[in-house]
């Protein structure tokens, strides 16, 4: 009986990270390295314009003036950008028509991840765009979706077919300027997923983008790009996974996202990125910038995200709340364990009258992992009754872990009200002890506290993406008690 | 001189003390000298800290040393007597004197006061040739001259402060009161040092005031080193009234032996350019922090604190309460820190900010920051920045009272908090006085003192 228990046991504090797998498929990738000539090479492999081509470049130039920044709290080894494969592509003959086109073992991938590729699963209502390594596989619901006008294509396609809106739009929340891995993602992005919403238009489904890491050596450089126009609604999901290798792989990514009047995004992110394994070796660097533009008035932009992979983490969902009324939240469930370091937190700023923001962060630490928030509320002088509120809490499981909190407010207006609380805990002796004479072993016991602790933010996720969560984050802290 | 433009203060200081070496150390204990020439050299790598630099993000330093100021390497004659010009006006309040003119100790009967319990109360040159061994141990030991260039510059310029040794078991009731005086007829940049060490099981109370007399443009650049034994305790109250023309930069280091209990009340009433670094270790177990802070601003003062609370051991506790309010073009900042380090176990620390803006023009900013690296703590932040609240605005409206003096009420109220804090009964309620003199816009300065300063 107690050989089965332990077996049991044994088996679950060993689960190791189920999409580790890699998928043998033909790979095109170009040489390692980065100068002019290898985004010339990625911009003609796209037969992308010219205006694109000089945006890269301008990007990159940009890039070489600037430094790695040091301020997170986080130890990153050396990176070798010279030493990272920037374009790598599953190869393919023609662009797939249908799903029978796209390979097989491509299709095997997705499934095995359950990703819901087929369209004929017409009752999960979820359209994908599938992105491994560098680009787009395959955008289900397409034409249901342009019935109503909306567009939800790959980064590669929006440029062909719709450039105006394209140039419009691109790098005008996050321009190529504004950091080092932007800088760098501009200069490099090979795919993404672009998405426009037209006026008065309400999104019959969720849309959502799969990003899959594959080849070795690569870094994953992508970008997503939402406009909601007046009065549209959209709710749009993001999921992560990659093989476990021992070496780390680059994930460098922008998001951006522009509301316009009375129009209301939402972006939910399930990050699984491979975080490494016990001992800390590989996993995937995600250095991710994610910003949002409320511009017209009323609109509003939500993000959560429940971050559980990665073995550094580097990200800041921010919202810029310029349309009055406008409104933002912010929710986030971030994990870290072994030795993964995540800091991660968002910015508010803002600028219209009547502005609101709301952030709700829940750090997860056990093992010897380090979990920061890092959070800014700026409130400019216009910004006439702004008001926030911020929670951040903390949760260590474990004596080799941390914990830190590192909120900036910074107030120009006397009308607005900024508040901040954090506090930081482990699970109390009460509490497991309670559950335990109610007969639930101290692992569910610490489950099931886990899962408390993150319902606030957990609500907040579309159905599906809940469920994959709640999971998640068992896995991810299984082993990391008692 | 056409020369003089194109340096900068940082190579001006460093030029300034290779040139007067001499005179700096001669006359200076070799305890204060034999750390001149490394913290000279941490100087001219670090500089002054720039808005880049974290800790400094909310406050421009540099272009502080940019004016002309007078620097003096021994106390300049002023003769007088100090009680013809000041007069502290705190009632029933009988302490224990310490002045410090410009940076120096100002003779008292002798450089050297020793109380019959043993305590002594020096100019701290003067100590570091009567009690070497004392100072020896203490002076120098805490100070971040290799990582903050502002500690660096007044451990090579150091010239004098003041030293406070309260003896093994020895209790006094009595406050010891330090006052910082500027008094000039030239701009001046004043670097002094205090150091104070508190032994075991001994107790203290230590009220330090600052003021200027005259309405020159003053820079200082103050280190205190404070030690407390194991099982001690210690209050230090902190009031700087100083005028819109003065600058201070003030770094207070204190380290905790087991069981001590230190608190310490910064009230920053009056000052152009205030910046106060208060760094706390906890070193020993059952130890125990506090640390409050009250700033008022107005015009375009501007005021930042800077504070770090390291849990280096199980067991201890801190609590922290900073609170602001901030008029016309003042800005305000707030950096707090609290570290709990690896196997500080079972640590409870608490913080909080709270800042109240009146008008439109000023500004706050508040970085409340946790660090922790232990599983078995209680730790909480909270910071808010607000205004007024309308509603119990409108129900003292309601009761009769004006809307006017409905608001001081409340922000007397609000200040109140921090000052309730202060131990001594005479010195809070003349706290309070001051507090709410300062709201009204009464009081820009002591109200006894002949010297109309500010």
């Amino acid at each position: 009986m107690t050989d089965e228990q332990d077996k049991i046991l044994d088996e679950v504090t060993n689960s190791e990270y189920k999409y580790g797998f890699v998928t043998d498929v033909e790979t095109e990738m170009i040489p390692k390295g980065l100068n002019e000539d290898v985004i010339r090479m990625i911009s003609k492999k796209k037969e992308e314009p010219d205006w694109m081509l000089e945006f890269r470049l301008n990007a990159f130039r940009h890039w070489q003036k600037m430094e790695m920044p040091t301020w997170a709290h986080l130890t990153i080894p050396e990176i070798n950008y010279q030493d990272i494969i920037y374009y790598a592509a599953p190869k393919r003959k023609a662009a797939p028509g249908s799903l029978d086109e796209i390979d097989p073992e491509l299709k095997a991938t997705f499934d095995k991840l359950g990703i819901p590729l087929e369209e004929q699963k017409m009752l999960t209502g979820v359209a994908v765009d599938a992105v491994m390594d560098s680009t787009s596989v395959k955008t289900t619901f397409r034409e249901t979706l342009a019935e109503q006008g909306i567009i939800f294509c790959s980064m590669t396609e929006a440029i062909k077919e719709h450039p105006d809106l394209v140039r419009k739009y691109l790098a005008s929340v996050v321009p190529p300027t504004d950091n080092f891995f932007a800088a760098l993602n501009s200069a490099v992005f090979s795919d993404g997923s672009f998405c426009y919403i037209p006026k008065g238009v309400r999104c019959p489904m969720e849309l959502s983008t799969y990003f899959r890491i594959n080849a070795a050596n690569t870094g994953q450089f992508e970008r997503t790009l939402i406009v909601a126009d007046d009065d549209s609604y959209v709710s749009y999901l993001e999921g992560c996974t990659a093989p476990m290798r021992d070496e780390n792989q680059l994930h460098a990514a922008i998001v951006e996202i522009i509301a316009m009047e009375n129009a209301e995004v939402k972006y939910s992110t399930v990050q699984n990125w491979y975080p490494g394994d016990k001992n800390g070796k590989g996993g995937i660097y995600n250095f991710v910038t994610k910003r949002g533009m409320c511009r017209g008035k009323n609109s509003k932009i939500s993000w959560t995200q429940v971050e559980t992979g990665s073995a550094i983490t580097w990200k800041y969902p921010s919202c810029i709340l310029l349309g009055d009324n406008s409104y933002s939240e912010f929710y986030s469930v971030a994990v870290t364990n072994n030795y993964q370091q995540a800091d991660t937190g968002t910015k508010m700023i803002h600028i219209g009258k009547n502005t609101r923001s709301r952030i709700v962060s829940k750090g997860i630490s056990a093992g010897f992992s380090n979990n920061s928030y890092r959070g800014l509320v700026k409130v400019l002088k216009g910004a006439e009754n702004a008001r926030n509120f911020s929670q951040c809490d903390s949760l260590l499981l474990g004596d080799k872990c941390g914990a830190h909190t590192f909120p900036y407010l910074e107030v120009e207006n006397p009308s607005s009200i900024v508040e901040h609380e954090a506090t930081t805990s482990k699970i109390g002796e009460d509490q497991i002890f309670y559950c335990n004479q109610r007969g639930l072993s101290t692992e569910d016991a610490v489950g099931l506290i886990i899962n408390g602790y993150a319902k606030e933010v957990l609500n907040k996720l579309p159905m599906e993406f809940a469920v994959e969560a709640q999971k998640l984050l068992q896995i991810s802290l299984e082993g990391s008690v008692g | 001189m056409t020369q003089k433009t194109t340096i900068s203060p940082r190579e001006e200081l460093v030029s300034l003390y290779l040139e007067n070496l001499d005179m700096i150390t001669e006359g200076s204990p070799d305890i204060l000298n034999r750390f001149r020439e490394e913290a000279i050299q941490h100087f001219k790598l670090l500089g002054f800290p720039s808005v880049k630099n974290e800790k400094y993000k909310y406050s421009k330093i540099e272009s502080l040393f940019t004016k002309d100021y007078e620097k003096y390497f021994a106390p300049k004659k002023i003769s007088f007597r100090i009680e013809d010009i000041f007069r502290c006006d705190i009632p029933e309040l009988d302490t224990h004197l310490a002045v410090v003119l410009n940076g120096f100790y100002f003779p008292n009967n002798g450089l050297t006061t020793k109380l019959p319990n043993g305590i002594i109360i020096s100019s701290l040159a003067e100590a570091a040739r009567n009690y070497p061994d004392i100072v020896g141990k203490y002076y120098n030991a805490q100070a971040e001259n290799d990582t903050d260039g502002l500690v660096a510059l007044n451990t090579a310029f150091v010239q004098d402060g003041v030293f406070i040794y309260v003896p093994k078991g020895v209790v006094e009731e009595k406050p010891i009161q330090l006052i910082n005086l500027l008094l000039s007829t030239e701009n001046q940049l004043v670097q002094y040092r205090n150091l104070i060490v508190v032994e075991e099981s001994a107790q203290a109370n230590v009220l330090i005031c600052d003021h200027s007399l005259s309405p020159m443009q003053y820079l200082s650049n103050v280190v205190t080193e404070v030690h407390v034994g194991a099982n001690a305790s210690l209050e230090m109250v902190k009031m700087q009234n100083e005028h819109n023309d003065s600058a201070q930069l003030n770094h207070s280091y204190i380290v905790q032996e087991r069981d001590s209990h230190v608190k310490t009340n910064v009230l920053s009433l009056h000052g152009g350019f205030i910046r106060n670094n208060l760094k706390m270790l906890l070193n020993g177990e059952g130890a125990d922090a506090h640390a409050y802070g009250l700033y008022l601003a107005d015009r375009s003062q501007h005021t930042d604190n800077y504070t770090y609370i390291d849990h280096a051991v199980p067991n201890c506790s801190s609590n922290e309460l900073y609170k602001g309010i901030l008029d016309d073009q003042a800005t305000g900042a707030f950096f707090g820190k609290i570290l709990v380090r690896q196997d500080a176990q079972k640590t409870q620390a608490y913080q909080a900010n709270n800042n109240l803006l009146l008008t439109a023009d000023a500004k706050v900013s508040t970085k409340p920051q946790l660090e922790i690296y232990a599983d078995d703590v209680k730790c909480s932040h909270g910071a808010t920045v607000g205004q007024i609240d309308r509603e119990a605005l409108f129900y003292m409206q309601s009761r009769g009272i004006g809307e006017h003096e409905a608001t001081l009420l409340l922000m007397f109220g609000f200040a109140h908090e921090v000052v309730k804090q202060v131990s001594i009964e005479s010195l809070r309620d003349r706290l309070d006085d001051l507090v709410e003199k300062r709201l009204r816009g009464e009081l820009s300065r002591c109200n006894n003192c002949p010297m109309n300063c500010c």
